[in-house]
C-alpha cells in the first residue's frame, strides 16, 4: 500500500480525513465534484419547469402578462436583493474559514446567511402567498376568475400554477438550505473548520448559490413577464 | 493507489485553494445588485417581444457572475467545470428540441413573417 495509507494507519490524521483518499485535497475535489453532479440533476429538474413555462408562455403570452400583474414586483425585487446579499455572506463564511478566522466569525456569517434566507421566506409566505390566498389567486384554493380576464382566465390560472410550483419548489430548496446552514453552524461551533478543512462549507455554498441562481431567473420570468409599463 | 510520491506525510493534509480577494466578492455583489436594478428598470420600457430577451440576457450575466466567482468555477478547473458545461448543454438540448417542435406546429395555419422568408430557402436546400 501507499505511504499515504500508512500515514492513515498511524492515527495522526484529522478525523475528517477519510481513509480512501490519498490526500485531503483529493478528498476536497471529490466532494466538490459530487455536489456539482447533484447540481447538474437540479439544473435539469428546474429546467423541466422552465421548459413548461416557456412553451405555455409562447402559446398564451397575453394570459401570462395578466398573470404576472397579479404578482408584486416590489416583493420579488426585494427578495432578489435579499438572496444576493445571502450569497455574499455565504461566500464570506467560506472565506473566513479559508483565511483561518476564529470560529465566531464563521458562525456570524452563517447566522447572517440564515437570517437573510429566513427573511426571503417570511416575505414570500407572509406578504405574497398569504395575499394570493386572500385575493383568491391560488389554483386549487378557491381560485376566482375575474371578469376583466375574459377568455384568458383559464390560462391566467395556468400561469399561477407555474408561479406556485416554481416558487414553491424554490422555497423548499431554501428551507433545506437553512437546515444545512444550521448543521454547518453546529459544526463550526464545535471547531470543526480550519483553513485546511472547510469542504462542508464550500460544498453547501455551491448549493446555496445555485438556489440563488434559480431565483435570478424566476424573478424576471414571473414578476416582470407582462412588463411594468402596462400596469 | 500504489504511488503517493510527491505527497509527503505533511502535504497529505494540506489543501491549496485559491482564496478569492474580498474586493472581488464585493465587486461581484455590487454588479449583481446593479443588474437587478437594470432588469427591473428595463421592464418599464415597452420593447415588445424583446423585453423577455433582454431580461434573459441580464439573468444569464448574473448567473455567470455567481457561477464564476461565488461558486469558484473561475478558479477550479477540471471535472466540476465539465459537469457544469454538460448540464447546461443537456438543458440546451431539451429547450432547443422542444421549441423546434412546439414553435413550428402551426406554420401552415398561422405563418409568421420570418417563416415566409425562411421556408423557400429551406425548400431550395432540401429539395
Amino acid at each position: 500500500m501507499s505511504d499515504a495509507a500508512i500515514v492513515h494507519g498511524h492515527g495522526d490524521n484529522p478525523t475528517h480525513f477519510a481513509h480512501q483518499f490519498e490526500t485531503l485535497e483529493q478528498q476536497h475535489d471529490a466532494g466538490r465534484l459530487g455536489m456539482w453532479v447533484f447540481l447538474a440533476t437540479e439544473i435539469l429538474f428546474f429546467g423541466g419547469m422552465f421548459m413548461g413555462y416557456t412553451v405555455y408562455r409562447s402559446l398564451h403570452p397575453a394570459a401570462f402578462a395578466i398573470g404576472s400583474h397579479l404578482l408584486d414586483w416590489k416583493f420579488g425585487g426585494t427578495n432578489t436583493a435579499v438572496l444576493i446579499c445571502s450569497s455574499l455572506t455565504m461566500a464570506l463564511a467560506i472565506r473566513s474559514a479559508q483565511t483561518g478566522k476564529k470560529k465566531g466569525t464563521i458562525i456570524a456569517w452563517l447566522i447572517l446567511t440564515m437570517l437573510l434566507g429566513a427573511t426571503f421566506l417570511f416575505l414570500k409566505f407572509r406578504y405574497e402567498w398569504y395575499h394570493d390566498y386572500i385575493e383568491h389567486t391560488v389554483p386549487g384554493f378557491g381560485f376566482h376568475y375575474r371578469p376583466e380576464w375574459g377568455a384568458h382566465a383559464p390560462q391566467v390560472q395556468m400561469f399561477m400554477c407555474f408561479y406556485f410550483f416554481m416558487t414553491g419548489l424554490h422555497a423548499l430548496h431554501m428551507i433545506v438550505g437553512i437546515g444545512i446552514l444550521l448543521v454547518l453552524t453546529w459544526m463550526a461551533a464545535r471547531g470543526r473548520f480550519t483553513s485546511q478543512y472547510y469542504a462542508p462549507l464550500e460544498i453547501s455554498g455551491l448549493y446555496w448559490h445555485f438556489v440563488d441562481i434559480v431565483w435570478i431567473f424566476l424573478f424576471p420570468l414571473l414578476y416582470l413577464a407582462g412588463g411594468l409599463y402596462s400596469r | 493507489m500504489s504511488d503517493s510520491s510527491g505527497h509527503s506525510a505533511h502535504s497529505v493534509h494540506e489543501v491549496h485553494e485559491h482564496i478569492v480577494p474580498l474586493s472581488t466578492y464585493v465587486g461581484v455583489f455590487v454588479a449583481l445588485m446593479c443588474l437587478t436594478v437594470l432588469t427591473t428598470g428595463m421592464a418599464w420600457v415597452d420593447m415588445g417581444r424583446w423585453n423577455v430577451v433582454v431580461a434573459l440576457i441580464i439573468a444569464v450575466c448574473k448567473a455567470t457572475l455567481v457561477v464564476l466567482f461565488f461558486m469558484h468555477v473561475k478558479y477550479n478547473k477540471g471535472l466540476s467545470r465539465i459537469v457544469l458545461i454538460g448540464a447546461v448543454f443537456w438543458l440546451g438540448i431539451m429547450i432547443t428540441f422542444t421549441l423546434s417542435d412546439e414553435l413550428t406546429r402551426h406554420w401552415e395555419i398561422n405563418p409568421q413573417p420570418w417563416v415566409g422568408a425562411i421556408v423557400p430557402v429551406v425548400r431550395h436546400l432540401l429539395f
